[in-house]
């Protein structure tokens, strides 16, 4: 398959169609006056449902039943995340970074999601993870130290976690033009946060899909800071605005409406999955929690700001709607907390559980096609391992 | 049905048979496509397997690498070329951060299938950041594999063996000796990627090099038999894994060894060959392992760098007090 170059050049009506057109210009403006940035929001913090002329036909036909399941999954994977941080408390992890605050982003992207498509993600996408299917135990290795990633990223379409800032975006972006030369019309999502925005491999990333046309989203979760440098540190201009210098759409959602982030999520792989390349989809939210257990946010930023956020928090408003429009009952709030601790206390026994290593992992998997080095060495740690049973033997 | 071709070519013609063979093998880097790379060796290529297998990449190493890991991750099988070996550097990370160790990470379930293709090396009187030797850096790292050909044959078959290698291999190809033609049999039956080869059978002091000093040392061992001198010239061809069984069973012969690499000498390959081979042929020495290469300092502007690279001279003078111990 050729690469279409030109679609990258001159985006086709169809995309400016779907996206609306004042979509296009609403961008175009807010560059050149900074005026606040327009923010796509469906579910208002109070838990009404605003119209978007632009991404209601995205979640219009939503049922009941799929609300209650964003409701769940948002619900399930802010309990797993409150039960690493409290094994991490316990001495269970060596360390363990929540995604509290963000999981309205993460879940509203994660279901917009084909089982076909692909995921690349930072090292706090738990709740994507969870709509990927992947076990929460199977997350806890790398922070317990038994491994360095402990699931088959091909097992369901989610890539290992990256820890360095903003690599995976690469990977992403060469996975798309891969499903471009096959032909096939599937998406991949990458995400990354705002501290990753300034890394020269999300710019290279920007660069090599926008000439290639690859169908992948940039999904940003902006939670606003970047271990302890505030969004400010890292950019003059909203986010969402860079993607127009590289010469595709860049959209800002409301990272707290699972709604709008599951609508502009769709719309975004709709671009890709349609050859119209790629999209960068800044979610605004919040970090409610530190960067990582070993961070202590009270030394750069002040409780108002989280207080502030917290009138905004993304499961709140959605129970607000599923009660106003009475798609939930007490009884269904019941069951969920009891599947909650159900939740928890698996994590918990599974953690605690988790065998350490055998020794001589160490050594395993270097290589694909062998080493002779490896082998030389694996034989020396067997001999001096080996050396001590000989000692304990002889006495 | 042997040819006789200059080592780009050679590496050209391997490049085209695994493109012809394996549907997943892709080509890519800056200016590889239209141009046939700044040196002729993808020459050709896009032409025939066209702008989606052979792609001109933006002016980007890191993101030359980083796409070239999520191709691999898709099922591809992506060659790619460094234009320079003093432009690898922005690719450093990605190659050593996220390429070595993604096999590992995944615990064994993601395969990395990439080469990296490195012209590298000085001897061309080009400008700064065109003659480096960095081989050295990246078999530092564990994950990568690292070969470097001497001859027209081994370029052909070694880019052969390292496309087929599941593992990512770091190819550095002797810019300089890009010309010299030799015999290349696309039917022959190839030795293992990593072996080392006597190149030239001695009985006094084995020299051992790989990619642009194997010749060097051919001429070095030429020049020392006038003087009644035998040296063996061992052709080590991969720098991670090293043959140390065959330096080994060398100097278990010859007694003496001499490193020759452009790299420079501090922390070079040629510091852990001594230190293995004095470990393993501690009783067989009859002189300390001496090294010739580089110095420690920037590599310098062409007009020295006859000064700077090892030479005839400078290699018979370590052979000289290898042999008066």
């Amino acid at each position: 398959m050729t690469v279409d170059s030109s679609a990258a050049r001159k985006p086709r009506r169809s995309a400016a169609g779907k996206a609306g057109t004042t979509g296009t210009k609403r961008t175009t403006r807010t560059t050149q006056k900074s005026t606040a940035p327009e923010l796509v929001q469906l579910l208002t913090p109070e838990g009404k449902r605003v119209k978007n002329a632009e991404y209601d036909r995205y979640v219009d036909g939503i049922t009941p039943d799929e609300l209650r399941g964003l409701y769940r999954d948002m619900v399930l994977t802010r309990r797993f995340d409150a039960e690493a941080t409290a094994l991490q408390r316990q001495g269970e992890l060596g360390l363990w970074a929540s995604l509290l605050g963000q999981e309205a982003a993460q879940i509203g992207s994660g279901r917009a999601l084909r089982d076909d498509d692909y995921v690349f993600p930072t090292y706090r996408e738990h709740g994507v993870a969870w709509c990927r299917g992947v076990d929460p135990t199977n997350l806890l290795g790398m922070f317990r130290g038994v491994n360095n990633g402990g699931w088959d990223p091909n097992g369901n379409n989610f890539h290992l976690y990256t820890i360095v800032i903003g690599s995976q975006t690469l990977h992403a972006t060469g996975y798309a033009m891969g499903v471009t030369k096959d032909g096939a019309d599937s998406a991949v999502i990458a995400y990354f946060g705002d501290g990753a925005s300034s890394q020269g491999d999300v710019a290279e990333s920007f660069t090599f899909s926008a000439v290639y046309n690859a169908p992948v989203v940039f999904f940003c979760q902006n939670n606003q800071w970047a271990i302890s440098e505030p969004t400010e540190k890292q950019s003059r201009v909203p986010l969402y605005q860079r993607a127009q210098g590289f010469g595709f759409p860049g959209v800002r959602v409301d990272g707290n409406d699972v709604l709008a982030c599951l609508a502009v999520t769709k719309w975004a792989l709709e671009r890709a999955r349609d050859g119209e390349g790629p999209t960068l989809v800044e979610a605004y939210t919040y970090r409610m929690g530190a960067h990582t257990t070993s961070d202590d946010p009270s030394r750069y930023r002040g409780d108002e700001e989280r207080q502030a956020w917290e009138a905004k928090d993304p499961i709140l408003r959605l129970r607000r709607f599923l009660e106003a429009s009475n798609h939930a009952d007490e009884s269904f709030f019941a069951e969920l907390e009891a599947e909650s601790e159900a939740l928890g206390r698996r994590v918990r026994e599974a953690v605690r559980a988790m065998p350490d290593p055998d020794h001589f992992a160490i050594f395993e998997n270097v290589y694909a096609d062998g080493h002779a080095l490896v082998d030389e060495e694996r034989a020396q740690f067997a001999a001096y391992q080996a050396s001590f049973a000989d000692a304990e033997g002889g006495h | 049905m042997a040819e006789k071709m200059a080592l780009a070519k050679a590496i050209n013609e391997s490049l085209r048979r695994a493109l012809e063979t394996d549907p997943k093998v892709l080509v890519m880097g800056e200016d590889v496509g239209k141009l046939g790379g700044v040196f002729r060796v993808t020459d050709g290529l896009q032409k025939d397997f066209g702008e989606s297998r052979v792609i001109d990449t933006p002016l980007a190493e890191s993101g030359i690498v980083g796409t070239a890991i999520g191709l691999a991750l898709r099922g591809y099988r992506p060659v790619v070329e460094i234009q320079f070996d003093g432009f690898v550097f922005p690719a450093y990370d990605q190659i050593v951060t996220q390429l070595a160790k993604m096999h590992a990470r995944s615990l064994g379930k993601v395969k990395m299938p990439v080469v990296i293709r490195i012209p590298y090396g000085g001897g061309i009187g080009a400008v700064e950041h065109h003659s480096e030797s960095p081989e050295a850096l990246f078999a530092h790292v564990a994950g990568l594999k690292v070969v470097s050909p001497s001859n027209s044959s081994d370029a052909y078959w070694m880019m052969q063996q390292a496309i087929q290698s599941d593992d990512p291999v770091i190819y550095f190809e002797p810019k300089r000796r890009y010309w010299d033609k030799g015999e290349v049999d696309p039917e022959a039956i190839p030795g293992p990627l990593h072996r080392a080869q006597v190149v030239r059978e001695g009985t006094d002091l084995t020299l051992a090099a790989y990619g642009p000093m194997v010749k060097l040392c051919q001429e070095v061992a030429a020049a020392a038999a006038e003087e009644g001198k035998s040296l063996e010239v061992l052709d080590l061809r991969s720098v991670s894994p090293l043959d140390f069984d065959s330096v080994q069973a060398s100097v278990e012969k010859t007694r003496r060894l001499v490193v020759v690499h452009e790299a420079p000498v501090f922390f070079g390959s040629g510091a852990e060959i001594a230190a293995r081979i004095t470990e393993r042929c501690f009783y067989h020495l009859e002189a300390p392992v001496l090294r010739v290469g580089g110095y420690h300092a920037p590599y310098p502007p062409a007009r020295l760098e006859e000064e700077y690279l090892p030479g005839l001279d400078r290699v018979l003078d370590a052979v000289d007090r290898a042999l008066a111990y």
